[in-house]
């Protein structure tokens, strides 16, 4: 699976009330939270952000709370994945059951500025200004939560197996 | 060879003799907690995923406190589809207004030591204060929990936390939790339990106990974990032979292992934004404020009620500064009741709200303008958690923010 | 003289002998009280559009948050600081999260006599103790702040003759709907509604409150009751003097005078959404309730909270139904705190808010759902009042909201009980 996207820059601790403010978490759907993402940070993002457009951020991605609206917000916005120097553990977990692709790497958030295009290659390599730079595996277990389209297609599938 | 705490913990659930951090296992739940926000996901989701019955209704409890009192007209939704679940499925314990889930779950009975339980909120780490593994799931995961009664986890390391000696006056367990936060940084215990020892821990009550389990997910962490004594089985009305023996072997394998003299230690707070820009209240002594809150599943118990009306007793809050004071749940507000603490807090010039999340959450509460600075006893001082961005939020313990409310800047509590 | 206890108070805040309904005057106001609901478009008012904006006399200004006490998003916090900057800048009196408005003006600064403004329809509470209090819109607000003086309609007078006593079970809050039930939501409209007899002489100040509060819910400028001994004493026991103890004279032109025995008034209820379509409780018939609301202005001094005690005390509320309380200031608070009530109210499951307007307008706190049916001792039971605009509101005394709590739908205090 390759994504290829323009990227947006993010800091440290993107925490999850600044990806969807406690304000917005009772409304009924995710498509009317969606325009509000990033708002204390950076208010203009969710309108600017394309289908295909990759978020690069700095370290602890997602730290807070368990809202599940946040990767949910991300995902909704169609973007390819995140790379993040680190992410917190409710936030990763969550993204991964809802099949959003994140991506652990050190040294790419140094590296990128905003606007540029990224290359990745999941479980393979991240290709910025025609450097690769490796990237590893994900753990069996995920890849299957993953392969079934998030924990609600892998849980359907295994309910009507049962009956 | 030892295991630590949580390692211990998951060995029992699993009825197996060893584990080893980093092992994917897959945990029998005790229990879980759901809150208002988050119920019509779950209910969503679990439907969507096939499901035709929770596995064990006894262990599922449903807890509105994050929309109680409610402010928006949608937010009654919630307890719609809330009740109509719980109804559906057979869910019995449902509270509705008695208080903050994270101290209700503890207070009324619903988790045991060496318990293993989940809940849709990040901060159901707090329950480690009583010796059970805590910690906070998606909606989507809670509805495959409910469905299957079982959730993958990987065996975290520990990381242990030594704190000995005695606090000295004026300092709070919080301080002790937010200048390990600012050590470790915010992602410092990430995907790690934290387990808390040492003569210190020892003397603590169950409440200043649980203000550091739960915000151990501040610094990442997985849980939070306190081994049990005496103070745990007494809270939890059994004695201590009936406790499983989930201690840390002496021999157990850590991470890293943190010390701390009691006696070193000094109020601080956490200054805007982040969880971890920890300074000592020295350092930002005399900042005029605009409000302050005491409150949240972090301070809100009647310790923190309690200090903060010693600290009060006999004087104001500030002109143009306001204290808001939302007891954690309807027993705590009873108790503080009767103790003539509420009484004190509102001569003070203090209002008292529901039992709730209140401001915390940032939906109601006491949402501040443009420019605007509150101390604040919760556990978040994220960008734009209490209202716009450039509202400033300094987290800090009960007394310094009593202190504060008092001198309408921040200040030291004089104890 | 031949003047009602109305016109002898525009009469001497005109400088004037005599007024007679039906005339205008100019009059200086004593005391202007303005809340969070509008005294920021008022402050904006006075900054945008006087050419050289000056305060007539700042010592008469009260402003008070409690409507969206506390904030419950960033615009009403702006409204807040605005008004909460303005008053410091100025040295304007400030109270905020300190209880209802008319609560505290009671409280802290109404006296018998007075001509008081304020900007919100429940201005008229201040008859309780013969004073002329009313509501004005945000221009007259700012008009008055500014040159000190206003312009009235000497409005005719209306007179209430209360006699008997009330039933058990039976209050003031009943009789009110009942009167705005007979004259209608109009029935008063520009006019003084003056109660007087030795029903009237009977009740405490707090509760000639409830009385006077609710006259403009029948288009009355002001409720008036004559200054008496209890005024007299209300008024020590928070350490004030009256301005003057007018009296109507036994000559006075009334334009109408009602009789009422209170012997034979019931618990009654407004069915949503006019405030004049009363009924008696038992008539009401099978109305479930998804919320109840004791506070406000209207209702949530001591007396109330004390009956809504004496029902709940030992009970809980219905499953699913939600029973908030909002005592109506601080004062109030602390009382029914030393009185114990506070614990039972908490041990019955209902909710315990700060001191605010809150359920009473659809504000903050207790704001109710698409479909829900709210019975409450606000003031107003318009639609939507409360929250969504699909959603119902019914007015009672704090004793049937109390029995409704616990029955899950609308009934008598006396049938729960028994």
């Amino acid at each position: 699976m390759k994504i290829k996207g323009k990227v947006w820059v993010l800091g440290d601790d993107i925490d999850t009330d600044i990806i969807i403010p406690t304000e917005y978490l009772a409304m009924k759907s995710i498509h009317d939270m969606k325009q509000y993402a990033f708002s204390p940070l950076r208010p203009e993002l969710a309108a600017s952000i394309r289908p295909g457009d990759i978020i690069v951020a700095g370290k602890n991605f997602g730290c807070g709370s368990s809202r599940e609206q946040a990767p949910e917000i991300i995902k909704s916005l169609q973007v390819g994945c995140v790379i993040a120097k680190s992410f917190a553990r409710i936030f990763y977990r969550n993204a991964i059951n809802n099949g959003l692709l994140l991506v652990e790497h050190d040294l790419l958030p140094e590296l990128v500025t905003e606007g540029e295009d990224i290359t990745v290659s999941v479980g393979e390599y991240i290709e910025h200004k025609d450097k690769r730079y490796d990237l590893s595996p994900l753990p069996t277990n995920l890849m299957e939560i993953i392969a079934a389209g998030g924990l609600v297609e892998a849980m359907k599938k295994k309910n009507s197996r049962n009956d | 060879m030892g295991y630590t705490c949580i390692e211990k913990i998951i060995m029992k659930n699993l009825g197996q003799n060893h584990v080893r951090p980093n092992d994917i296992v897959t945990v029998n739940v005790d229990r879980v907690m759901i809150h208002d926000i988050f119920v019509p996901f779950v209910a969503d989701k679990f439907e969507e995923m096939g499901f035709e019955k929770i596995w064990d209704p006894e262990k599922v409890v449903l807890i509105y406190d994050h929309l109680v009192p409610t402010s928006r007209v949608e937010d009654v939704r919630h307890f719609q589809i809330g009740d109509a679940f719980a109804a559906k499925y057979g869910i019995k314990n449902v509270h509705r207004g008695d208080g903050i889930c994270h101290q209700l779950m503890p207070e009324a009975d619903y988790v045991k030591p060496g318990d293993v339980v989940f809940g849709t909120d990040s901060h159901t780490t707090t329950y480690g204060s009583i010796g059970a593994f805590s910690s906070g799931v998606g909606y989507t995961e809670m509805a495959a929990i409910l469905g299957t009664g079982q959730l993958w986890v990987k065996v975290p390391e520990t990381i242990r936390v030594t704190i000995d000696g005695k606090l000295p006056a004026g300092v709070m367990s919080k301080d002790v939790i937010l200048r390990l936060i600012g050590d470790l940084g915010a992602d410092g215990a990430n995907y790690k339990a934290l387990e808390f020892a040492g003569s210190a821990v020892d003397s603590m009550s169950i409440a200043s106990r649980m203000t550091i389990a739960n915000m151990s997910v501040e610094a990442g962490a997985k849980a939070g974990l306190f081994a049990p004594d005496e103070k745990v089985a007494e809270y939890c009305g059994v004695s201590i032979e009936e406790i499983p023996d989930i201690s840390a072997d002496e021999n157990a394998k850590y991470a890293k292992e943190i010390r701390y003299k009691a006696e070193e230690l000094v109020p601080v707070v956490a200054c805007p934004s982040s969880v971890d820009k920890i300074k000592p209240v020295t350092e930002v002594e005399g900042t005029p404020i605009d409000q302050v809150f005491i409150g949240s599943c972090t301070n809100g118990r009647l310790e923190d009620l309690e200090i903060a009306a010693k600290i009060l007793e006999g004087k104001k809050v500030a002109d143009y500064v306001k204290l808001i004071v939302t007891p954690a749940s309807r027993e705590v507000y009873r108790q503080a009741s009767e103790a003539g603490i509420l009484e004190t807090l509102i001569k003070a010039g203090a209002i008292v709200t529901h039992p709730g999340c209140g401001l915390c959450c940032g939906r109601s509460g006491g949402i501040l303008s443009e420019g605007e600075r509150v101390v604040a006893t919760n556990n978040r001082n994220f960008l734009g958690r209490m209202g716009p961005s450039s509202v400033e939020i300094y987290l800090s313990s009960p007394a310094v923010a009593a202190a504060s409310a008092v001198s309408g800047r921040i200040a030291l509590p004089a104890l | 003289m031949r003047m009602t206890i109305s016109e002898k108070i525009i009469a001497s805040a005109a400088g004037l002998e005599k007024v007679s309904a039906g005339e205008i005057h100019t009059v200086n106001v004593d005391r202007l009280m303005s809340n969070d609901g509008t005294t920021h478009l008022a402050i904006d008012m006075y900054n945008t559009l006087l050419k050289k904006p000056r305060i007539a006399d700042k010592d008469k200004l009260v402003f008070i948050i409690d409507h969206n006490m506390p904030a419950d998003n960033p615009k009403t916090a702006a409204a807040h600081k605005k008004m909460r900057d303005f008053a410091r800048e100025h040295g304007i009196a400030f109270y905020e999260g300190k209880g209802v408005c008319h609560q505290i003006m009671m409280e802290e600064y109404v006296r018998s006599g007075e001509l008081i403004f304020g900007a919100d329809s429940h201005t008229c509470t201040y008859g309780a103790l013969g004073a002329f209090g009313t509501g004005v819109g945000n221009t007259d607000f700012l008009y008055a702040m500014v040159t000190g003086k206003s312009w009235v309609l000497v409005p005719p007078t209306l007179r209430f003759h209360l006699t008997g006593k009330f039933r058990e079970g039976v209050y003031p809050r009943d009789l009110i709907l009942t009167i705005i039930g007979d004259i209608g939501a109009d029935g008063a409209t520009y006019k003084v509604m003056e109660f007087t007899g030795e029903g009237a002489k009977a009740m405490n100040i707090n509760e000639r409150m409830v009385l006077a509060n609710m006259a403009v819910e029948a288009g009355a400028k002001t409720g008036i009751f004559e200054p008496d001994e209890a005024a007299l004493e209300y008024l020590e026991n928070h350490g004030r003097k009256p301005k003057y103890l007018f009296k109507s004279d036994p000559d006075a032109v009334f334009e109408k005078e009602y009789h009422y025995d209170l012997s034979k008034i019931e618990p009654v209820v407004a069915r949503p959404d006019n405030v004049d379509d009363v009924v008696s409780v038992d008539e009401v018939g099978d109305v479930k309730i998804n919320q109840g609301f004791i506070g406000s202005c209207n209702s949530g001094r001591i007396e109330e909270l004390r009956t809504a005690a004496s029902i709940l005390k030992g009970k809980k509320i219905a499953d699913g139904v939600r029973l908030l309380i909002s005592p109506a200031s601080n004062t109030v608070y602390l009382q029914a705190l030393q009185e114990g009530l506070m614990d039972i109210f908490i041990d019955a499951g209902a909710m315990i808010m700060n001191s605010n307007c809150s359920v009473c307008w659809g504000g903050c706190q207790g704001v109710i759902g698409e479909g829900e049916v709210l019975i409450s001792t606000g003031t107003r039971n318009f639609k939507g009042r409360a929250g969504h605009k699909d959603s119902k509101v019914y007015l009672a005394s704090a004793a049937t909201v109390a029995a409704s709590a616990l029955a899950g739908k609308i009934v008598r205090a006396d049938r729960v009980i028994a």
